[in-house]
């Protein structure tokens, strides 16, 4: 059984249909990514998977169950990690790296937290997990780009999700970064059998990890392996203009061409 | 010849009164004041504090203490705020523009007709600065409980707070309801400033709030001490200004002391000056890289 399944969604916001029919699945371990020109509605069906949007059509599956029937919210909370687009955080939040990271265990629930030995354990193994350990100390607003985005996915790991949405986590982050943050995401897909799904503009960085594309343009989404949708006749057509698919030093990389 | 600690100074009602209540205002609002600046939501204290201003004088023109004045007023305004959304961008400049200049306007002609009435002068005076040293003891339980009920609010709601402060989205796909909490949040924040509303005035409220606060975060890297520290200042700054102020009796003008609040108010800002003075290499540890990247642009 698919540990996702989209069927037939569609997308309806302020009267606008944003998508239609969009159908795919995920099985565990998968690292998927949601590829496609801004505003092409990545945000939204990311949304509509962690139940924030409400579809005009079609369901969710997660594990086989309807995310958005009643009384199983809360198992499917914890199912899905989550870590939103372009999150500034400002530098004076009194708030180390583990701070963030601790609130991803129950930074939900009412009440307060102390510290305790197994909470420092747990937030410690997150924190090298994604190889954050480093600044676990630091304020979180102080790090760079790619160390908040680290100790972000490192909040939405440490309550053991099936699934990681990631919204367009490799925006404004530099190549170095970007590579570093694409290293630990499919680390966590091949060693910690974490389905990764990711959205993002560009699959050049990610066509090394990939193992499916959703391709999502014009309100529609077409989804394949990494291997049959990223060839040039497939990408011109759904670019709209002619793409080139090239192999340099043995990786592939996709390049706008005339 | 004096001392600062004047040997009447514990042994007097007011003063033990003000040294209780102060205590109260200088840790509700400093441990709230963190998740305002937190939260970005200075501007939203303040401006319940300009709508309390209404509220205190309006109790002042009908008879009624002026806490309640200001409670009401305070917890009506977070309601509107909420409902009209004046904590986007766009609504705050509508709301200084017009709202609260109206409500500012309204306090002036409560507080006009109020002295008309009573011919004195003292109670504007205290709806706009403060009167810690003229508490009746039978609204003291009622300030009492509200602090109490105000920390308890935050208390709950600690965690989803910070949460929501680091990203509502975050919050929101783990099913919490953020806007619910944002609403319990305002209530608390109401409550907070019309607290200190009663100790240093409505339209000072703020400093109470955002200075201690302010401090804190700049000193502070985790959210408990930023709290402990934040009301631990606010209870310096009170305290000490209420000794000042009882001090100042002695002081030119002989036979009449200075406002407490402008005592509390130079002190927070003494706090938050020193706040900057300390040196450089002892702030909080940066990243590792600061300085190769810069922000996360």
């Amino acid at each position: 059984m698919p540990l996702l399944t989209l069927d037939g969604i569609g997308v309806r916001l302020g009267g606008r249909q944003v998508l239609s029919d969009v159908t795919f699945s995920l099985e565990k371990g998968d690292f998927t990514g949601i590829i496609g020109p801004n505003g092409a509605g990545k945000t939204t069906l990311l949304r509509v998977i962690l139940g924030l949007i409400e579809p005009s059509g079609g369901q969710v599956l997660v594990d086989g169950e309807p995310l958005h029937r009643r009384g199983l919210r809360n198992k499917n909370k914890s199912a899905i990690g989550y870590v939103p687009q372009k999150l500034v955080i400002d530098p004076d939040m009194p708030l180390r790296a583990r701070d963030v990271v601790s609130l991803g265990l129950d930074g939900y629930r009412l009440g307060f937290s102390f510290p305790s030995r197994q909470r420092r354990e747990l937030v410690d193994e997150a924190l090298a997990d994604v190889g954050a350990d480093g600044y676990a100390d630091a304020r979180v607003g102080e790090l760079s780009g790619g160390e908040q985005q680290r100790v972000l996915i490192a909040h939405a790991l440490i309550s053991r999700p099936k699934l990681l949405l990631l919204d367009e986590p490799l925006a404004n982050l530099d190549l170095r970064s970007e590579q570093e943050i694409v290293t630990v995401l499919g680390k966590l897909a091949r060693e910690h059998e974490i389905s990764v799904l990711l959205s993002a503009h560009d699959m050049n960085p990610l066509l090394s990890v990939m193992d499916r594309i959703v391709y999502v343009a014009n309100g529609h989404a077409a989804s394949g392996p990494t291997d049959e949708v990223v060839t040039s006749e497939n990408l011109s057509e759904l670019y709209g203009h002619h793409v080139d698919v090239v192999r340099v030093h043995g990786r592939v990389l996709v390049v706008a061409g005339d | 010849m004096h001392y600062l600690f004047e040997p009447g100074l514990f042994s007097s009602g007011p003063v033990r009164t003000a040294l209780l209540v102060g205590a109260v205002v200088a840790i509700t609002s400093g441990v709230i004041g963190v998740f305002t600046v937190m939260r970005g939501q200075s501007f939203a204290g303040h401006s319940l504090a300009d709508v309390a201003t209404t509220g205190g004088s309006g109790a002042f023109l009908i008879g009624v203490n002026q806490f309640w004045g200001f409670l009401v007023a305070g917890v009506a305004a977070a309601a509107v705020m909420e409902a009209i959304g004046v904590q986007r961008r766009r609504g705050r400049d509508v709301a200084t523009g017009v709202v609260l200049g109206a409500a500012l306007g309204a306090a002036a002609l409560f507080l006009y007709l109020g002295t008309l009435r009573t011919a004195t002068t003292g109670a504007s005076f205290s709806v706009l600065f403060g009167s810690i040293f003229v508490i009746s003891p039978d609204t003291v339980p009622a300030l009492v409980a509200s602090g109490v009920i105000a920390l308890l609010v935050v208390a709950v709601l600690a965690r989803v707070l910070l949460l929501t402060s680091v990203s509502p989205d975050l919050a929101r796909a783990r099913g919490v309801n953020v806007r619910l909490v944002g609403i319990a949040y305002l209530a608390a924040l109401a409550v907070s400033v019309s607290l200190a509303a009663v100790a240093i005035g409505a339209v000072l409220s703020t400093a109470l709030l955002i200075g201690p606060s302010a401090t804190a975060l700049r000193i502070t890297k985790t959210p408990g001490r930023a709290m402990a520290v934040s009301a631990l200042a606010g209870l310096v700054a009170t305290w000490l200004g209420i000794v000042l102020a009882y001090d100042s009796y002695y002081w030119p003008p002989h036979g009449r002391g200075w406002p407490v609040s402008f005592f509390v108010v130079a002190l927070v800002l003494v706090g938050y000056l020193l706040s900057y003075v300390r040196p450089r290499g002892k702030r909080v540890p940066r990243s590792p890289h600061e300085g190769v990247e810069c922000s996360p642009a």
